[in-house]
């Protein structure tokens, strides 16, 4: 029974059991970490999983049920289990108001980009890779030296009722290092090229361009350096934040903000609500005009990239912010139905076990006019921060307060000293407009652990971001 | 492929397997055979209600000093096959790895709390009842959250001749009810973790989360600073979490990126802290050890840490595992299910009061309050610092002023910057709830952590902004 039968059989048999609408994913997926510590690999892990989930609409109500097991009696009864819960969903429900047109149900074949197949380099090679590098940053005096990759190969055959038939195949690799320095009573970590690693829809070529070991000795040393570093001054200052930490901002305070699940309640229990009214869709001024941001899953080689969304929809750019005023979010179709617009395409699911929702693609700012070299001339007092180190926003995603692993003084246009424990704290729409000066600098940062929903989905996102400026940020909070 | 048949028979064959491929190596596999199911609401209607058959077959190798491991969801034979291929392919590949503490001898698992078959056998109708018990409780407004049961079979078996098979099953409800008022929405929280269904009351739990949101409306901004706090048992959960995750583990007190100190009396004599798997039906841990009650802090004293089986090696002595791995030799050994006493832990469950205080064992330390604030939740909060435990994060879902013993207004949500250990260090506890609630720790996972804690009012909390910055 190929993928596509399974799905079919899981469709059709959800349909005889009294469903209007039904779809099915089956997920074939491979995962590899492997990390070392100090000199030694610490943890290889390698995971396989595969199965099909289906989901079914009976009237207002939506069910959802997942099964590793392909066999065709085993598909049936998940479609039938599918549309059972979806009834007993109408336990509690009102009026639904469907879902938006596709318009021409969409077949189609896609595949990521991808050089040099992870899954064909050698254990060996890759190990070697993470040793040489802890290796390198403990003989600096890091504490705890760490490395790691991860890499995935995905693939998925998605059917719908409507005819959908979809397959798809999204290969992602990344690799990070991170240093500890431990001084007295706190610890002190510096990481590269992200907190986490940066990672992408790629092979391992992605991996080799990042070249941790190149990286080991300085990233060490300056965890060293930041143990007697002076502590981030607390107060009112100019900031300036590097283009990883920009990723972060951008993810937490305008990426989660503009989903639509989250503008219309659905996730008001868990991960929150939105400060964003739908009224003002169009018209709220949600930055400066430096901030331009788009909602955009066909950038090669970014982390949320694909072809179809996991309903379906085929992908394409749209702007979410343009000239600083909000004029799109990230929507489903059936949120998009309740919302009243007439798009959707940002609804994925973690795993073949997993409902789709909505969740970020790639959300990133476009180039600004400036370099990084040129803000820093440009700015006679503020702090400069890099690298996250902590995040912590409310569920309205309005009230942050991010930390750095990094600092340094600028002073007259140059950057100064080092600092240690910078944190900074803000509102968010008064924070973007504050935002005079972006770099064109852009990098599509991938950030591999978003979580959301219950049950916990990790979401794969990419993040285009460069260097900006910020005007009487608050910063230096500390316990 | 079938996912029938019992956990221990599919660990048994797996191992069979793994031993014909590598008759020298040390082999441990584990089996995890769980059906969650989630019935999710918004805006007071289900909207998202789902269920899974999920098989897990885990591996861990250890042949010529070498480590690997590996997992798979494809049960056939040809994909256990592929399994064993892929992670005998790994460890020949594998470093050296010197700290590997050896195969868990059989050993006896010891008693766990019991698999109620109610909860176990839970339909969508069941949950979808709870969910419209909920939503009726709570007088006409808006509601969300979750009602999910989890009924999970675990089985591991190992070339050392150890097999063992346990199940268990629990219940859930997290919702939220939620008020307009002038100045924006008031939400009310109210949770519960139970091992049995007929436990879990929706409409209790309804009339509990709409009194905090009818309480909440139109609060009042109060400056940061440090303020005397009750925090309910929903807050002291995320306390208890931190602690697992950075302060008792062995792992993380080894590499001194812990504060915890064995022996030290570190935090104030009315704290006594135990991690209890075997009361949530947990019989053994990811390397096969039975779980146990582990004794972490006894009326301030740090007496204990969590260990697996690698940790306690690296630490020799008398160092043992307590039941504590999770299979991951980089995070280390983790409490999932810390419970923090109360203060008359034989006392019967806290009734229900008026107004937004959880209950009455909360109220009772309300009263002794001159001036301070109710906290009802905490919200993404994040780790700044490890070794101080300093972490940042916001209040949620129901904050008021103290005045004299009495709730008098509600407050805007606070963002705060607290070294949790000092919050609790010796003097910093003014009271301890009488009684203590369970709570789940997050949405469902195939091993989920659970919190057990009592109210707690503390001398200080260290709010560093307000709602609007």
């Amino acid at each position: 029974m190929s993928e596509f039968d399974a799905a079919t059989a899981a469709v059709q048999a959800a349909l005889d059991a009294g469903a209007t609408y039904a779809d099915a994913r089956v997920m074939h997926r491979r995962y590899e970490s492997m990390t070392a510590r100090n000199g030694d690999v610490e943890d290889l892990t390698q995971d396989e999983t595969s199965g099909i989930g289906v989901r079914a609409l009976v009237g207002s109500g939506w069910g959802f049920f997942a099964t590793p097991d392909l066999s065709d009696a085993s598909v049936r009864a998940a479609g039938a289990q599918a549309t059972a819960i979806a009834r007993s969903s109408g336990r509690v429900s009102r009026a639904a108001a469907g879902m938006i047109p596709l318009g021409e149900a969409a077949t189609g074949s896609w595949a990521s980009e991808c050089v040099i197949d992870p899954f064909t380099v050698s254990l060996a090679d890759k190990g070697d890779m993470l040793v040489r590098a802890t290796a390198t940053m403990f003989e600096h005096g890091a504490d705890i030296a760490e490395a790691l990759y991860q890499i995935w190969d995905t693939a998925k055959w998605f059917v719908s009722s409507e005819g959908h038939r979809i397959d798809q195949r999204i290969r992602e690799a990344g690799a990070g290092i991170m240093a500890t320095s431990i001084g007295d009573g706190e610890t002190q970590r510096r990481s590269y090229p992200a907190a986490r690693g940066q990672y992408g829809t790629r092979g391992w070529e992605l991996v080799q361009e990042i070249d941790i070991e190149a990286h080991a000795a300085r990233v060490a040393d300056e965890s060293r350096a930041l143990l007697t570093a002076p502590p981030c001054p607390a107060g009112e200052t100019t900031l300036i934040l590097g283009s990883e930490q920009m990723a972060l901002q951008v993810h937490e305070s305008v990426g989660h903000a503009i989903e639509l699940d989250r503008i219309l309640g659905w996730e008001a229990a868990y991960a929150g609500t939105s400060w964003l009214d739908l009224a003002q869709l169009g018209s709220l001024q949600y930055g400066s005009e430096l901030m331009n941001i788009t909602i955009d899953p066909t950038i090669s080689g970014a982390l949320g990239t694909f072809g179809y969304d996991d309903e379906g929809t085929p992908a394409a750019p749209r702007d979410a912010v343009r000239n600083g005023v909000w004029v799109g979010v990230l929507a489903g179709r059936d949120s998009a139905a309740v919302a009243g617009l007439d798009y959707a395409g940002s609804v994925r699911a973690d795993g073949w076990a997993r409902l789709p929702m909505v969740r970020m693609t790639n959300v990133g700012l476009e180039p600004g006019p400036h370099t990084f070299e040129e803000i820093i001339a440009a700015t006679d007092d503020g702090i400069y921060m890099e690298t996250n180190r902590s995040w912590s926003i409310d569920d309205k995603r309005l009230n942050f307060q991010f930390g750095t692993e990094v600092a340094y003084e600028v002073k007259n246009g140059q950057l100064g000293r080092l600092l240690r424990n910078p944190t900074y704290t803000g509102i968010g729409p008064q924070f973007w407009r504050s935002m005079d000066m972006l770099s064109s600098e852009i990098v599509p940062w991938g950030t591999p652990n978003c979580g959301k929903g219950q049950p916990g989905q990790i979401g794969h996102t990419g993040h285009p971001a460069a260097p900006a400026r910020f005007r009487n940020v608050r910063v230096g909070l500390r316990a | 492929m079938s996912v029938t048949g019992s956990p221990q028979e599919l660990a048994t064959r797996v191992l069979e397997r793994a031993v014909a491929a590598s008759p020298a190596a040390e082999i441990e596999v584990s089996v995890d055979h769980s059906r969650p199911a989630l019935t999710r609401f918004a805006n007071s209607v289900i909207h998202q209600n789902v269920a899974e058959e999920y098989v897990q077959v885990g591996i861990r190798v250890h042949v010529d000093g070498r480590t690997a491991s590996a997992s798979s969801t494809i049960v056939s034979d040809d994909g256990i096959d592929a399994l064993v291929a892929r992670v005998l392919a790994a460890v020949a590949l594998a470093p050296v790895d010197p700290g590997w503490p050896g195969l868990t001898p059989p050993t006896p698992l010891g008693a766990v709390a019991p698999l109620d078959p109610a909860t176990r056998d839970a339909s969508p109708d069941d949950r979808a009842s709870i969910v419209a018990d909920f939503v009726a409780a709570a007088g006409g407004l808006e509601t969300a959250g979750y009602c999910r049961t989890n009924h999970r079979r675990e089985a591991f078996a190992n070339s050392a001749g150890h097999v063992v098979a346990s199940e268990c099953a629990d219940v859930a409800l997290a919702g939220i009810a939620r008020r307009a008022g002038q100045s924006g929405v008031a939400d009310g929280v109210a949770r519960m973790l139970s091992l049995r269904i007929a436990d879990l009351d929706g409409a209790v739990l309804g009339a509990r989360a709409a009194a905090k949101a009818n309480a909440g409306v139109d609060p009042v901004e109060l400056p940061p600073d440090r303020y005397e706090v009750v925090l309910e048992p929903t807050a002291v959960a995320d306390v208890l979490e931190a602690l697992a995750a950075f302060g008792f583990n062995a792992k993380a007190v080894a590499e001194r990126r812990s504060f915890v100190r064995v022996g030290e009396e570190q935090f104030d004599r009315a704290i006594t802290l135990v991690d209890d798997a075997p009361a949530a039906g947990v019989a053994f841990d990811a390397d096969g050890t039975p779980t146990q009650r582990v004794a972490l802090v006894d009326a301030g004293r740090t007496v204990g840490l969590t260990h697996d089986r690698r940790t306690a090696a690296a630490a020799g002595g008398d160092a043992v595992s307590t039941g504590n791995s999770i299979g991951s030799a980089s995070f280390g050994a983790l409490a999932r299910h810390l419970v923090l006493s109360g203060s008359a832990p034989d006392d019967p469950p806290a009734g229900e009061v008026d107004g937004p205080v959880v209950d009455a064992s909360a109220a009772e330390l309300v009263a002794g309050v001159e001036r301070g604030i109710l906290v009802t939740d905490f919200w993404y909060t994040r780790v700044l610092d490890p070794r101080t435990l300093a972490i940042t994060g916001l209040t949620r879902n129901g904050v008021w002023l103290i005045e004299h013993g009495e709730v008098t207004r509600p407050l805007r949500d606070f963002r705060f910057t607290q070294a949790y250990a000092q919050a609790l260090m010796p003097g910093a506890v003014l009271g301890v709830g009488r009684t203590t609630t369970s709570l789940p720790g997050d949405t469902y996972s195939a091993d989920m952590p659970w919190w057990t804690a009592p109210a707690l009012h503390l001398a200080a909390w260290n709010f560093t902004g307000g709602a609007s910055g």
